[in-house]
């Protein structure tokens, strides 16, 4: 008998097949994700398209976003001929002023000429989207007009950067000085509704309790005083920053308009149809830093995502914090203490399956048990004059997090118990013959020797715990987070409030807004940042187990 | 050449200490009709010996008939092993270690065990020696350096690790972790030492080495040592025992049962007709 393919051959090609094809599939997912990430953030060029038909003629300016075949069907009902394959534009007109709709589709067959005029510039704006047009005037004052465009452009430039700094000064001075009066505000009246509470319960008399509260509403007095003035003062201060006004000459529906746009509140200007190699590099990375560093704008689809950032990594650090003690101490018990019986095997079954069970269910169990039971609980021990309003009794960052951990810890379990059965008999023997107890054995023999297989059940934790959303939409997670669960108030770290997740922000800027198609880009790069930051935490984990397996070899013979 | 030389040199030290025998004929371990079992297969069958204090006694016979099942016995290692079951007494210094009153940290401190596998510590050379002392709550690092020193030395290492102390143990090679283990358990200074084996993995120098310590620790220690070296059990030994499928099959001073043993199996093993 002859053989064709030598036998055995088969297999390997097919198990060969098979993981080609895992990996094609992974690589290209990735691939996707980092070509339509790291291109968002390149100056998109500004078309102007002259559009002609049965319409009244009309001129639009604006950036192509994306591009695509018009269906065949619906091309038939415009009066296309499908046969032509038209296609149509997702443009980016901006100008909230002027028209509804920040974006708006051009169908290819309209369009009669398509232009890219060098001086066309686009204003990014804190507020109101971007603004497209040409520099018509800038206006410095009452009556100081520089009406060249040339020059307009070129003392913009020299005044932009100093208007916009003096207006985050005043937004960094509102957010400290009055966040701080503020916060003293918070603290006298939660003191006020203490007293009243115990006054209620009897635990002060009247009397004493009305020589405090005259105190106290003095103060507030005070404090209301001050903060009157300081936002007067701010408020002066913003509207001379405010004053000088560039004048763009934008292209409205009914021929051109002039929008009066405050130099102060543009984020960003440029001309991307005549920049420079240097200028474009120089765009890119302060749109990269900008996305990385600073709080989101514009419902999220414009900004930063550093708040996510910060969340998602507090996240997952206190995460681990919780879930790799605890799984650690299990598995312990479950390796070293039992000896194995029907009841440790049914307990090793449902860990097992533990991992297996929706997220979501751990999700609902985060906000029954931790949520209401637990901070309902610690509210109405604690903080019982704050009630009704809850302080743990709600969702936040401290429950998000024990929820994860709930979800991750069956990982840590199995990493640990396999790391524990294969430290050899004979080193715990060659312990326990010196007269170290079981406690101390595992202390300074076992432990060690397993913590690089704990760091394996770690990495997994957390690279599982950083990617879920579901759970932590119901246990603390929001779109926007008005303060960090970090900041200069004892006790610092604020465990109790509620956070911002790039995963939760994917979600939310893909799929909750009504710009879903002008969304896509920011959520390709929110993607990109988060499997940036598993990755980083992930090999920062792998090198510190690089270390100790050096440290913690155990003989392989 | 040199090495024969030290040889012979220790062996005639050897035979002199074993001509000045007699002097202790103190019982320390005591063990009756002592019985075990791996699950339902029985691994030693009615041992009883006497093991005198300050004397070397050398347990020989063939592979897997129970020499370390035997001296696993002697600090309760055995407990470790799920299944086992013992029936019988063994009595240290007058109290029989398999009573529940017994502390079995404190009797394995007392008796101290080299294995047959060297099994160093995932630590440095170091804390590997410092071990039993640590454990002992010692944490003067001076009296730690003393002992480790001093430990090391005995156990012939200290040369060749001297300036290596700081280097994870699993890189020296496989005589010197075995010796360091033999420095381990030395640091403690047990009052009986188990040593199964201890020189398989040594080359004649450094087995030399420790015989000579061996021999020198007997001043203070009670010694039992499983060797496969019919030569080794000669010259260090002053009693041997001859173990074969679990039973003890005899025991008596060296010197008559390598010359003239009274069973017939004994007489074969040694003569090298079989095991
Ligand atoms: N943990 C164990 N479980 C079951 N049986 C065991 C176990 N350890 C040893 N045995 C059995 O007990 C018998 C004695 O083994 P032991 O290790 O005491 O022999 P030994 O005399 O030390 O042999 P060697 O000279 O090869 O070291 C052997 O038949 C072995 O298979
Ligand atoms: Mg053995």
């Amino acid at each position: 008998m002859k053989h064709s393919v030598p036998r055995g051959d088969t297999y390997v090609w097919m198990t060969g097949g098979f993981l080609a094809l895992c990996v094609i599939m992974i690589t290209g997912m990735l691939l996707l994700i980092v070509v339509q990430g790291i291109g968002y953030f390149r100056p998109r060029p500004i078309d102007q398209f002259a559009l002609q038909g049965d319409a009244e003629a009309e001129t639009i300016l604006g950036q192509v976003y994306s591009r695509e075949d018009i269906p065949g069907d619906v091309a038939m009902t415009l009066g296309y001929d499908p046969a032509a394959r038209p296609v149509r534009y997702l443009v980016r007109v901006g100008n909230r002023e002027l028209f509804a709709q920040d974006f708006r589709w051009v169908n290819g067959p309209d369009v009669g000429m398509v232009t890219r005029p060098a001086n066309a510039v686009c204003l990014e704006r804190v507020e109101y989207g971007n603004a497209y047009g040409f520099v018509h005037s800038l206006r410095l004052g009452a009556n100081r007009v520089i009406d060249s465009e040339i020059d307009a452009w070129d003392v913009f430039q020299k005044i932009h950067e100093t208007l916009r700094g003096l207006l985050e000064q005043i937004k960094a001075r509102e957010k400290d000085e009055l966040g701080e009066l503020n916060y003293q505000f918070e603290q006298h009246r939660l003191e006020v509704k203490a007293l009243e509470y115990r006054l209620a319960n009897g635990r002060i008399d009247s009397a004493s309790y009305e020589t405090r509260k005259t105190e106290i509403v003095a103060a507030m007095a005070n404090l209301e005083q001050s903060l009157r003035l300081h936002q007067a003062a701010l408020d002066s201060m913003r509207r001379i920053a405010r004053e000088p006004v560039l004048v763009l000459r934008a292209l409205g529906s009914s021929g051109e308009d002039l929008v009066d746009i405050p130099v102060a509140s543009i984020v960003r200007a440029y001309k991307p149809n005549s920049m420079t190699a240097t200028a474009t590099l120089r765009f890119y990375a302060s749109k990269v830093w900008e996305f990385l560093s600073d709080d989101p704008r514009e419902a999220n689809a414009e900004g930063g995502v550093f708040p996510a950032i910060f969340g998602t990594v507090m996240m997952v650090l206190l995460m681990t914090m919780v879930a790799v003690p605890f799984g650690v101490l299990a598995a312990l018990y479950l390796r070293e203490y039992t000896s194995g019986g029907a009841m440790v095997r049914i307990v090793r079954i449902a860990v097992n399956n533990l991992a297996g069970v929706p997220s979501i269910v751990f999700g609902m169990f985060g906000l029954g048990f931790f949520v209401y039971f637990v901070g309902g609980g610690i509210d109405a021990l604690l903080y019982p004059e704050r009630l009704p309003a809850p302080t743990y009794g709600t969702g936040g960052i401290l429950w998000a997090s024990l929820t994860l951990s709930l979800l991750t810890v069956p990982v840590v379990i199995v990493a640990t118990e396999e790391a524990l059965a294969a430290i050899p008999r004979g080193i715990r023997e060659g312990s326990l013959a010196l007269g170290a107890t079981k406690w101390e054995t595992i202390r300074r023999v076992v432990l060690p020797s397993a913590t690089p297989g704990i760091m394996t059940g770690a990495i997994l934790a957390m690279a599982r715990g950083a990617g879920e959303v579901a759970p932590l939409m119901i246990t603390g997670v929001v779109k926007l987070a008005t303060e960090m669960p970090f900041d200069s108030h004892f006790p610092f770290f604020h465990l109790d409030r509620k956070f911002m997740h790039l995963g939760f922000h994917i979600y939310d800027i893909g799929f909750q807004t009504s710009n879903v198609e002008a969304n896509i880009g920011m959520v390709y790069t929110t993607t990109l940042l988060l499997i940036g930051i598993i990755l980083f935490l992930n090999m920062a984990a792998i090198m510190v187990r690089a270390r100790l397996r050096e440290r913690y070899r155990t003989a392989g013979f | 050449m040199k090495t024969q030389d030290m040889l012979t040199g220790v062996d005639e030290r050897l035979s002199s200490a074993t001509s000045l025998e007699q002097v202790s004929e103190e019982t320390k371990i005591r063990v009756e009709a002592l019985n075990l079992w791996y699950g339902d297969v029985q691994a030693l069958f009615d041992i009883s010996i006497n093991l005198h204090a300050r004397r070397i006694s050398a347990f020989i016979g063939p592979s897997g008939c129970g020499k370390s099942t035997f001296l696993r016995t002697l600090n309760r290692m055995n407990d470790l092993i799920d299944n086992v079951r013992i029936r019988g007494k063994v009595v240290i210094d007058g109290a029989d270690i398999y009573s529940d009153s017994v502390d079995v940290v404190s009797l394995r401190r007392n008796v101290g065990m080299i294995f047959q596998k060297s099994n160093p510590f995932p630590k440095t050379v170091y804390e590997n020696v410092a071990y039993g002392q640590r454990l002992l709550g010692v944490r003067d690092r001076r009296v730690l350096d003393e002992i480790v020193e001093r430990s090391l030395r005995q156990a012939a290492l200290w040369d060749e690790v001297k300036d290596r102390l700081e280097e994870p143990a699993l890189s020296l090679s496989g005589g010197q972790m075995q010796r360091l283990c033999i420095a381990r358990a030395l640091a403690v200074e047990p009052e009986i030492l188990l040593m199964d084996e201890p020189s398989s993995a040594l080359d004649p120098i450094a087995t030399a080495k420790i015989e000579e310590l061996i021999v020198e620790l007997k001043q203070k220690y009670t010694i039992i040592i499983v060797t496969h070296n019919m030569q080794q059990a000669a010259r260090v030994s002053d009693v041997t025992a001859f173990f074969y499928l679990g039973r003890l099959i005899e025991v008596g001073e060296t010197r008559k049962i390598f010359t003239s043993p009274e069973k017939k199996q004994t007489e074969e093993y040694i003569t090298g007709r079989f095991g």
